[in-house]
């Protein structure tokens, strides 16, 4: 399999999904008018990832600006399929950053962690 | 146009200032309008909103509102006689104390009560409970088409910590026009 790449564009964010290295990460804006359509690509190259068993420790890496609500279902089925991995025996983590003093981004930070059965790290980045 | 049908169109703008208007809109609302306005006003709250926190609800406030209208208009299947049933209304205004989003649209009678009840529920429940009915609701694994799947409305009231402000107003028996007024505060002014 390949390593899953994607530019920012000014609506939808930065993807990395690296399978040797186990960073997956997703920065930027997600606040495209069709977030399914966005995020398929994602999910199916989740899949491939957890059906290869890759043994790899995995770092999810979660810096979003802003997502739309639209955003916020596919980003949960993302975290669903890494969930779905860490069942796998797999060493699984997420860090999700936010931007100092954002708490609308932390409190989503904090639903998702309830949701997901996988150890979160929310971290806050400190004002330049 | 004769001279004597020209509106008053100073009255008409200096109206809009008085309001404080930063922007308004009438007509048909396209995935394209919808990008176009955010980065309108995404510069104008880069120029004037110092608080970076305000910036960001306001950006994702008409994110959110501005998708709702595109994909009702979208899945618009009705007609208004003598009217353009594709058009809606959008209107951002500032002042000292914070941002308002305002948006109207067209809606069939029989969709009104279900709005209602819908932003009735979203207005009377706690900042705790509406928490809860985000996480449940995000979690409830229903997608419609584009992604959506109900959550919008809550998360506007979370983020903007004010009650959802409505109006349905009888077009003919069939169509009403709802106007919806999202209210910004500006920083950590909460509602009194």
């Amino acid at each position: 399999m390949e390593i899953f790449e994607l530019d920012a564009k000014n609506h939808t964010p930065y993807i990395k999904l690296d399978h040797t290295t186990g960073i997956m990460e997703l920065k930027g804006r997600s606040t495209p008018e069709n977030s399914v359509e966005f995020y398929d690509p994602v999910n199916k190259w989740l899949i491939q990832f957890i059906n290869e068993a890759v043994t790899i420790p995995v770092i999810v890496k979660l810096k979003f600006e802003y997502f739309n609500t639209s955003s916020s279902k596919c980003i949960l089925d993302v975290l669903k399929k890494f969930a779905e991995f860490k069942k796998t025996g797999a060493d699984v983590k997420v860090e999700w950053y936010y931007e100092q003093d954002d708490d609308d981004m932390k409190e989503a930070a904090e639903d998702y962690s309830d949701i997901v059965k996988i150890p979160f790290e929310i971290i806050e980045i400190p004002e330049d | 146009m004769s001279q004597s049908a020209m509106i008053d169109y100073l009255a008409l703008y200096e109206k809009m200032h008085e309001n404080n208007i930063m922007l308004t809109f009438k007509g048909e609302v396209s995935v394209d309008l919808v990008n176009s306005v955010l980065k309108i006003i995404e510069d104008r709250l880069d120029r004037i909103e110092e608080d970076r926190k305000t910036r960001k609800k306001v950006y994702n406030i008409l994110v959110e509102c501005l998708q709702n209208l595109c994909n009702h208009i979208d899945s618009t299947d009705f007609e208004v006689t003598g009217y353009d049933s594709k058009t809606a209304l959008l209107i951002i205004e500032t002042d000292m104390k914070g941002y308002s989003v305002v948006t109207g649209n067209y809606v069939p009678k029989d969709k009104v009560e279900g709005l209602k009840t819908r932003i009735d529920e979203i207005n009377s429940i706690s900042k705790d409970e509406l928490r809860a009915l985000y996480k449940r609701t995000l979690n409830n694994g229903q997608f419609s088409e584009k992604g959506g799947g109900g959550l919008g409305f809550i998360d506007i009231a979370r983020k903007s910590g004010q009650k959802l402000k409505y109006t349905f107003q009888k077009v003919n028996e069939e169509i009403e026009f709802f106007s919806l007024q999202i209210d910004i505060p500006k920083g950590d002014k909460e509602e009194e």
